[in-house]
């Protein structure tokens, strides 16, 4: 309503402002939780060095094939020739990072390294996430027998060394392969998930939001899906991105311990730092600085990646 | 027939190692449809716990709950979990103390407005929220578009509160239960979230039980009221009645508490000696004897009966009654 001669009040031109204001957040596509934490992941430092480094680390593992200059597993003559117990050759034309201890490239073996790593790593903690929100849910929503059973299975698991239980899992079963390692490191992080998963689910579950969902008759399945899980899985979702780290470390560990898959041919950074690395450490360290520089590089980018994403994530840290 | 009669509801909290502890000791009032009642007290009378478990959501273990809660035809405390599911939000509704707590964080208000219309109504997401849209428009969001998509915490407190009485009232419930919905709020907003509550109620005829320690809201909202003490009610009166003439002490005591402008200044504000933690057991006698100022020995010995005054719906449980003044 403007006044005779065009003025228009003040109470109208605010109005127009904050139809403006709309128009333009729902022309943005209007607010979104996801959105939003994508973009202030954009715009941080950490997550970006942290993204970068697993983002370079899957290109190598994805397209090692491409990358890598020659087969890992192949010997090459003019390694061999100049291989001695107290000599391993150095960088040399077409073998940018000389030779391994048994005359096979040592860069093309640390490339299709990343490969195994990652695979082990990611996966192990993805199924050890899985089964442990499954387990953490039951107990924290449930109450009663279940979640006595449930923890008490935890604490005995917990009360052991994680990497002792890994050692302890592998051996118990027949032959060692790469999916012996995988489960082993997965079982050992179930009951970190679960426990830490049920001990939000019963904070949620006295909170003031859940009596509030209670009291309007929303479904128990409801409250436990909708209203305390989402809320419970931040703390898990940082504990995974720290995983993927301990779970990379782990299963090096446990092929530095010879406890992996027992192919000597297989390329993975453990066992290349657990075998060749300790063996050869005197002639030639590179042999162990570089498995455990990549590992430790991988550990860190999820590191990184994991901190910003549980900090972005965090509908308190909108603005 | 009144719409909620509560029938000598008592609350046992049992805990391991510890003396059972009666929250609630034997309390009984009715709702008319469309009326609103007070349940006025001070902290730890009860208050609370009476309005949890008339929607029966106190946990199971720990508390034994006594007595019937007769909501039209049925009794609540009676009624299998899931049927009780299926009538809190339809029926009743429930407001609470914290707006920013009541609300889910990571959902983003829509949603949980939609919620309840999905569970109750069983509307589909868009018919949902397109009436969400409608209820946030109906208690005074301003562009509610906007508002369904933000979180809990990018509203201000006001429009929080405003927000649960939205999805409080979605389903039309014939009561509402409100649990001091205007303690977290500053003065000006508790005025609006008042009124609006008092505007809302009177247009679709939901009965309405405040839960309050404000006396200030029981004199601009309730039709009658209930006061608590220790768990029992100890008087009950029309508003203006129990405004006007207070028999009970600890009534008296309370409204001789609240400042006035009206009244001289410069004298100190009546205070009501001790605290709660001073009652004696109801059974020994009157819980309030320790720091009443009209005590007399009649008060200790016995547990003090709820009887029914002159007055229209009112009762008082005192042996020595504030007098009454006598019409000039």
């Amino acid at each position: 309503m403007s006044r005779p001669g065009g003025i228009t009040t003040l109470a109208e031109h605010k109005r127009r402002r904050i139809d403006e204001l709309t128009a333009r957040t729902s022309e943005a596509g209007g607010v979104s939780l996801i959105r939003d934490a994508g973009r202030r992941l954009r715009r941080n430092p950490a997550a970006l060095v942290g993204a970068g480094i697993i983002l370079i680390f899957l290109i190598i593992a994805i397209f090692a094939p491409l990358v890598a200059p020659h087969d890992p597993v192949q010997r090459f003559p003019e390694l061999t020739a100049k291989l001695t117990v107290d000599s391993i050759p150095g960088p040399a034309a077409g073998h940018p990072l000389g030779s391994d201890p048994l005359g096979r490239d040592f860069a093309s073996r640390m490339i299709y390294g990343a490969r195994q790593t990652l695979f082990v790593g990611v996966l192990a903690t993805l199924i050890g996430l899985l089964f442990g929100v499954l387990l953490g849910a039951i107990a924290g929503a449930a109450g009663g027998w279940a979640d006595v059973l449930i923890m008490r299975v935890t604490d005995v698991m917990l009360a052991l060394p994680s990497l002792l239980l890994a050692i302890t899992l592998v051996a118990l079963a027949s032959e060692s392969t790469q999916w012996t390692v995988i489960i082993a490191v997965a079982v050992v992080n179930v009951p970190i998930f679960a426990r830490l998963l049920r001990g939000s689910m019963l904070a949620q579950r006295e909170s003031d939001h859940v009596l509030a969902a209670r009291a309007l008759g929303v479904k128990q399945r409801d409250i436990v899906t909708r209203h305390m899980l989402p809320n419970s899985l931040t703390a898990v979702i940082v504990q995974a991105t720290l995983t993927f780290a301990v779970a990379i470390l782990d299963a090096a560990a446990l092929s530095f311990l010879g406890l992996g898959d027992p192919d000597i041919n297989r390329a993975e950074w453990g066992l290349m730092l657990g075998v060749d690395g300790v063996h050869y450490l005197e002639v030639r360290p590179e042999l162990a600085y570089f498995p455990a520089i990549a590992i430790i590089l991988v550990a860190l980018g999820f590191t990184l990646l994991g901190e910003s994403m549980r900090e972005a994530l965090d509908p308190k840290n909108r603005r | 027939m009144p719409l909620l009669d509560v029938r000598d509801l008592s609350v046992v909290f049992q805990r391991e190692g510890a003396e059972p502890f009666t929250a609630v000791d034997g309390v009984s009032f009715t709702v008319e449809a469309g009326q609103t009642v007070g349940l006025v007290g001070e902290s730890g009378c009860g208050k609370s716990v009476t309005s949890l478990a008339i929607m029966g959501l106190l946990p199971r273990r720990g508390n034994r709950v006594t007595g019937e809660v007769f909501f039209e035809e049925t009794d609540l405390l009676t009624l299998r979990p899931q049927d009780l599911r299926d009538r809190r939000g339809r029926d009743i509704g429930m407001i609470f103390q914290d707006p920013l707590s009541s609300l889910n964080p990571v959902i983003p208000l829509g949603l949980q407005v939609a919620e309840v219309l999905e569970r109750h109504q069983g509307k589909s997401r868009a018919a949902a929220l397109r009436q969400a849209r409608e209820l946030l428009d109906a208690v005074g969001i301003p562009d509610p578009d906007r508002r369904l998509r933000e979180f809990a915490h990018q509203l201000s407190g006001g429009m929080r509160q405003r927000a649960l009485i939205a999805i409080a009232l979605a389903c039309k419930p014939r009561l509402l239960i409100a649990d001091e919905p205007t303690t977290a709020l500053d003065v000006t907003i508790q005025a609006q979230i008042l009124t609006l509550l008092k505007d809302l109620v009177e247009q679709s005829g939901t009965a309405l039980v405040m839960i309050t320690h404000d006396l200030g809201v029981v004199a601009g909202l309730c039709d009658t009221v209930n006061v608590l003490y220790a768990g029992k009610v100890v008087e009950r009166a029309e508003r203006h009645d129990l405004f006007a003439e207070p028999r009970h002490p600890y009534t008296h005591g309370l409204l001789q508490s609240v400042p006035r402008l009206d009244v001289d200044r410069g004298g100190r504000l009546h205070q009501i000696r001790g605290s709660v933690s001073d009652n004696i057991p109801w059974p020994e006698g009157c819980a309030f004897a320790p720091r009443c100022d009209r005590v007399i020995d009649d008060c200790i010995g016995e547990t003090v009966p709820l009887t029914p005054t002159r007055r229209r719906d009112g009762a008082l449980r005192c042996t020595n009654p504030v007098p009454q003044e006598v019409p000039a």
